[in-house]
């Protein structure tokens, strides 16, 4: 087989499992608009801010120390604990459901029935808030993110040596695939399948359904849209976790981390923003696209291409497919 | 007792449909316009100037040019960083190449330039609406910054690919480069800014900007009644990067000097036009110099009052700010979702009763 | 506009409060926040404890107390230009915009002011040649020189033939990254090898193509132009595709604990240029233990003492205080203006008894500052990370860079600048 070609697999590959990962922060916003129709911008910063509290409290940091110390004079930084990784997965998704009350109860609620161009105002907002929170809570230097599930089973890193050898005996050339993307990717598809069980075999997934198909009918019939949006939020808050996770483990933990937003967008617009597996499917299209672009065309223009190729993708089959490719049919009446 | 309208009879129909039929208003908008142009010039240090005069007007042309796109015409637009990155470019390539022509005329050109490429990214609004073309929109952004970044042209070369603005004079004053008096950089932008907003508030309450109205409102109905949506969403797109390549030109060439296109131009700006739009008003002139010099002057008073006066440490001030910034967003939101500019309608709906409302 | 000039008021008012003092002002263009936020924080303390420990010890610099003016740019260039404006005022001394963008910006302001600037390590590389930018300083080197040293490192650890060989260089895709590219060029023209430049977007969290790219072109050697976030995923990725870390050279902005920390045991053997000595081995942290730490004057959280930025940031303070005490001696007077600071560092002269005399032997090169040259004589060292012990290691001594193609460059660079603003070159 030509050499470019065996690359070019290669790189399709990687496409695919970068695709997992926009997948997964694409996801949070479908969840989250689907329910309640707010496109969430806070998206990426609620990942930073699960990662944060995720490795702040594994790692036993003292919440607003920094500001307590200046305040008080004192000098605080740890309570002196590590706690393990699962009992800190746990609290952290208890701090994400507290934040979810709170955003519900404290904005959305006195938001109902706006246009979508002012709720959306208002998760810029949110977002400014609890970058300025996290950074007062936690501190803003880059926190190193680990988990393990016990001594020496941490995620792990690093190319996978069993696809090397086997591509190598196919190809003479062994493919790269990081071990970190194949767990993103394992998680990615743990947590479809959950979320695809949970709504349609539980009361309250079933409930979250309906919310979505129909505001109104759904409250005629007694479900509690309170409630439905305090948990679609909440389960919002896991996949942000379970993504800040996956992004935090390549780069440590940081401001940059929120940024991953801007990736998940083109991917909205691929999926249309009402689809799971649009999300999906459109985190895939992206991710391949993207690195085949980079990889075929990228050397002869110059490179770095990846931050633009995406949305240029997503507005070309836009302008053929407005709703995205798997979003639900636009029908306007006068 | 201020907005009386007792004896302020109009007695011809362009009477009736100036920008300020209540007499106190008018006044107080002459007022202003000399204390802008007569006094302040005499009075304003370096600090003020860059600080404050210099960021507030340049964001205030650039607000009032999204929300000629995004207020009057509905289009939610997130290139408004590409596009002012247009401007400045297309500003410094004309001054470089045509060093003995005036930067007024540089500026304005540059302001076509934009338009033209505003026009361009414009065409899918046709068939892209709502979230999908703002997020359609940040792709304009990113390719136009990677283009400038990338393509050696548009820096002349320059080895690190920073823009400088040479000196350019305007009546034999400095208004850019190293020599630029304060008063001369506050000038040259109030001009701008003066005459950007008298254009956007004629062609917005005649035909064009009625238009505009229409598809924002319902474009299926609007063109139902016979407006043509091809037009008026590429001349609400032109005429809006018209605006927002001035400014960029204006943040380049009088405000910054130098310009890297990522840093400066890049997406947080498209972000902070729009918030200063919807918290002063989607839809409104007045709104979008009220967002303006809201979110000019509120990160400055916040650093003067928790660095200077209460002495905390500089870093947690920023964090506080961030903080201040989401919850006032927010708050506004909460109690008034229309900004500023209803806020001011629904104060001088009062003050025409005050102080006696029955 | 009524809200408007009322601010305006209180704002005038605020600045004509504050106190016209006798003090040595430096101001401190840090970021704290941001993106950027870690690497900005060791660099802010160091260079605040340093004048600290001046004032505590030595009773400032020449009898005369020093002042620290800090504001956060976030590195943000607008921003930037606010500090700057409200700094200036105050009497500050020497300006560390601390941001390429923020140099870039301040270079034609300062200089219309009359302060100088100093961009150690980072700017306009041509503000080497004194005789165009007079009032803009980049001593011990710049990034022009960096490119250089890691060639030359990498010359002496092939035996002094790099034909046939291939250098790639990964960068941030912003005036910053590019700036060692037509070095590079140059060199790889001079040295035979081959040169491939493969550019990272900002902010670089994801940068699978170009790891990829590297794996199957197997470049002999990787150089690194990063910031930020693009550091710690670059060093991952690398470990992540068995690059050989030892083959992997970082400039000094890609060399500081928190680039390589995130990484873990994957980092070990990863090399950066370093511009300064590294560690807390040296004679002045027992004074600054004394007198700034146990005294809890010390700046942030105080958690940052002997990280490279940190000791980057007392490097540049102690240069700035010694440039201040030359200029005391040239004029005769402890109370020294901007225009006399700037006198005192084209006329500074770094010598190791100089460094021995603050309790940093050995910890930068030997150089002096002239009119025609304002960037020192570009020497840097190679350091590398070892993961088990997390300290950085110094491999190298000082190394030079090639001057016969960098000083073409600069001369190049700086005459189209002042062709450019019409400057007169030439030494007043």
């Amino acid at each position: 087989m030509p050499d470019q070609l065996v690359f070019a697999m290669e790189v399709f590959l990687n496409g695919l499992m970068a695709g997992v990962l926009y997948a997964l922060v694409a996801l949070g916003f479908v969840l989250i608009f689907k329910a309640s129709g707010i496109f969430n911008f806070a998206q990426g910063v609620m990942a930073l801010f699960a990662a944060m509290t995720f490795v702040g409290i594994q790692k036993g940091q003292v919440p607003f120390a920094h500001l307590i110390n200046v305040i008080f004079g004192t000098k605080i930084h740890h309570f002196g604990w590590e706690l393990h990784s699962i009992i800190a997965i746990v609290l952290t998704v208890g701090v994400m459901i507290i934040l979810a009350w709170a955003a519900q109860r404290f904005i959305f609620r006195h938001l109902v029935g706006q246009e979508p161009i002012i709720l959306f105002m208002a998760t810029i907002g949110l977002a400014y808030l609890l970058e300025g929170v996290a950074d007062l809570m936690w501190g803003s230097e880059i926190k190193k993110l680990d988990v393990c599930i016990t001594e020496g089973v941490c995620l792990p890193q690093g190319i996978n040596i069993a696809i090397d050898e086997v591509t190598f005996g196919w190809f003479g050339y062994g493919f790269f695939i990081d071990n970190l993307d194949i767990s993103a990717t394992i998680v990615a598809i743990i947590l479809v399948v959950c979320l695809i069980l949970f709504s349609q075999y539980t009361k309250h997934g079933r409930a979250m359904r309906a919310v979505a198909d129909d505001h109104q009918a759904a409250l005629s019939v007694g479900v509690s849209l309170n409630f439905i949006w305090i948990l679609v939020w909440s389960v919002a808050g896991f996949v942000a976790l379970v993504a800040g996770i996956m992004w935090g483990a390549k780069s440590g933990v940081q401001f940059s981390l929120s940024l991953i937003a801007l990736k998940a967008l083109p991917v909205l617009m691929l999926g249309g923003f009402t689809s799971i597996p649009g999300a999906i499917i459109g985190g895939l299209i992206v991710g391949v696209g993207e690195k085949l672009f980079e990889f075929a065309i990228g050397p002869m223009i110059g490179g770095a291409t990846e931050n633009w190729f995406a949305y240029v993708l997503a507005l070309i089959v836009l302008v053929f497919r407005p709703q995205g490719l798997f979003g639900e049919k636009i029908i306007e009446r006068v | 007792m201020f907005y009386r309208e007792a004896g302020d009879f109009k007695t011809s129909y362009a009477a009736d449909t100036q920008t300020f039929p209540i007499k106190f208003d008018r006044y107080t908008y002459y007022l202003a316009l000399a204390v802008a142009f007569l006094v302040l010039p005499f009075l304003v240090s370096d600090y003020l100037v860059n600080a404050i005069f210099v960021p507030f007007l340049i964001y205030a042309i650039a607000a009032i040019g999204l929300n000629i796109l995004t207020g009057y015409c509905g289009q939610v637009s997130l290139g408004t960083g590409g596009f002012m990155a247009v401007g400045a470019y297309a500003c410094y390539k004309l001054m470089t190449s045509f060093p003995d022509v005036s930067i007024v005329i540089h500026i304005i050109l540059a302001g076509g330039v934009t338009a033209a490429v505003g026009a361009a990214f414009g065409l899918p609004s046709l068939r892209i609406k709502g979230f999908y073309l703002a997020v359609a929109t940040l792709a304009a952004q990113f390719f136009l910054v990677w283009l400038f970044n990338k393509v050696a042209w548009f820096y002349n070369y320059s080895a690190s690919g920073q823009i400088n603005a040479p000196e350019r004079t305007v009546f034999s004053v400095p208004v850019t480069g190293a020599n630029v008096e304060p008063w001369a950089q506050y000038l040259i932008c109030l001009v701008f800014t003066f005459l950007c907003a008298v254009l956007a508030r004629n062609l917005t309450r005649g035909t064009l900007g009625r238009t505009w109205m229409a598809i924002r409102d319902m474009d299926i109905a609007a063109e139902i009644i016979g407006v043509n949506p091809l037009k008026a969403k590429l001349t609400a797109f032109a005429v809006s990067s018209f605006f927002i390549g001035i400014a960029g030109a204006l943040f380049f060439a009088v405000y910054l000097g130098a310009v890297e296109v990522g840093e400066a131009f890049g997406i947080q700006k498209s972000f902070i036009v729009l918030f200063m739009i919807i918290i002063g008003g989607l839809g409104s002139i007045w709104g979008s110099f009220a967002g303006a010099a809201l979110l000019v002057v509120l990160p400055v008073l916040l650093k003067l009052i928790g660095v200077d006066l209460l002495g905390w440490p500089p870093d947690i001030v920023q964090h506080f700010q961030l903080v201040i910034v989401g919850a006032l967003i927010l708050v506004f939101l909460v109690l008034e979702p229309h900004g500023l500019a209803q806020l001011w309608r629904v104060a001088k709906e009062k003050l025409r009763l005050w102080p006696f409302p029955h | 506009m009524k809200m408007k000039t009322l601010l305006a008021m209180t704002v005038t008012s605020v600045m004509a409060a504050a106190p016209v003092m006798a003090d040595l002002v430096f101001p401190s263009l840090s970021y704290r926040t941001g993106p950027y936020a870690a690497n900005g924080i060791p660099f802010a303390d160091g260079y605040a404890d340093y004048f600290t420990l001046l004032n505590e010890r030595d009773g400032g610099i020449g009898g005369v107390a020093t002042r620290l003016l800090e504001c956060e740019t976030g590195y943000n260039t607008e921003k930037g230009v606010e500090c700057y404006e409200a700094t200036k005022g105050e009497g500050s001394l020497v300006y560390q915009p601390l941001s390429t963008g923020i140099t870039y910006q301040l270079i034609p302001k300062a200089t219309a002011d009359d302060i100088p600037i100093h961009s150690m390590g980072y700017g306009r590389t041509s503000a080497k040649n004194g005789e165009v930018f007079s009032h803009v300083f980049n001593y011990p080197a710049n990034y022009w020189d960096g490119a250089s040293i890691a060639v030359n490192h990498i010359l002496d650890e092939e035996g002094g033939d790099l034909s046939g060989k291939t250098i790639a260089l990964v960068y941030h895709n912003s005036a910053y990254g590019k700036e060692p590219i037509r070095t590079l060029e140059e060199l790889s023209a001079k040295h035979g090898f081959d040169f491939t430049p493969i550019a990272v977007d900002h902010p670089g969290q994801e940068q699978k193509s170009q790891w990829l790219q590297i794996r199957r072109e197997r470049p002999d050697y990787v150089l690194m132009w990063g910031w930020g976030v693009m550091n710690q995923v670059a060093i991952q990725e690398a470990a992540n595709v068995r690059f050989p870390l030892d083959k992997f050279i970082g400039v000094w902005w890609s060399g500081s604990e928190v680039d390589v920390l995130p990484a873990g045991d994957a980092a070990n053997g990863y090399k950066s240029l370093a511009l300064h000595g590294t560690g807390s081995d040296f004679p002045i942290y027992a004074d600054l233990q004394q007198y700034v730490v146990d005294t809890g004057k010390a700046a942030g959280a105080g958690d940052q003492l002997g990280t490279v930025l940190y000791n980057r940031g007392l490097y540049a303070a102690m240069l700035a205080a010694e440039a201040a005490e030359k200029a005391q001696e040239i004029h005769g007077t402890a109370d020294i203006t901007p225009s006399m600071m700037r006198d005192g560092m084209e006329a500074l002269e770094i010598t190791n008894a100089i460094l021995e005399e603050n309790g940093l032997p050995g910890f930068g090169p030997e150089f002096s500052v002239s009119c025609q040259n304002h960037g020192g004589d570009g020497l840097g060292m190679v350091q590398q990370w070892d993961a088990s012990a997390q300290q950085w290691n110094m491999i190298t001594d000082l190394i030079e860079s090639d001057k016969d193609v960098i000083d073409a460059l600069v001369t190049e660079d700086s005459s189209a600048f002042a062709a450019e603003n019409n400057i007169e070159a030439g030494c007043s």
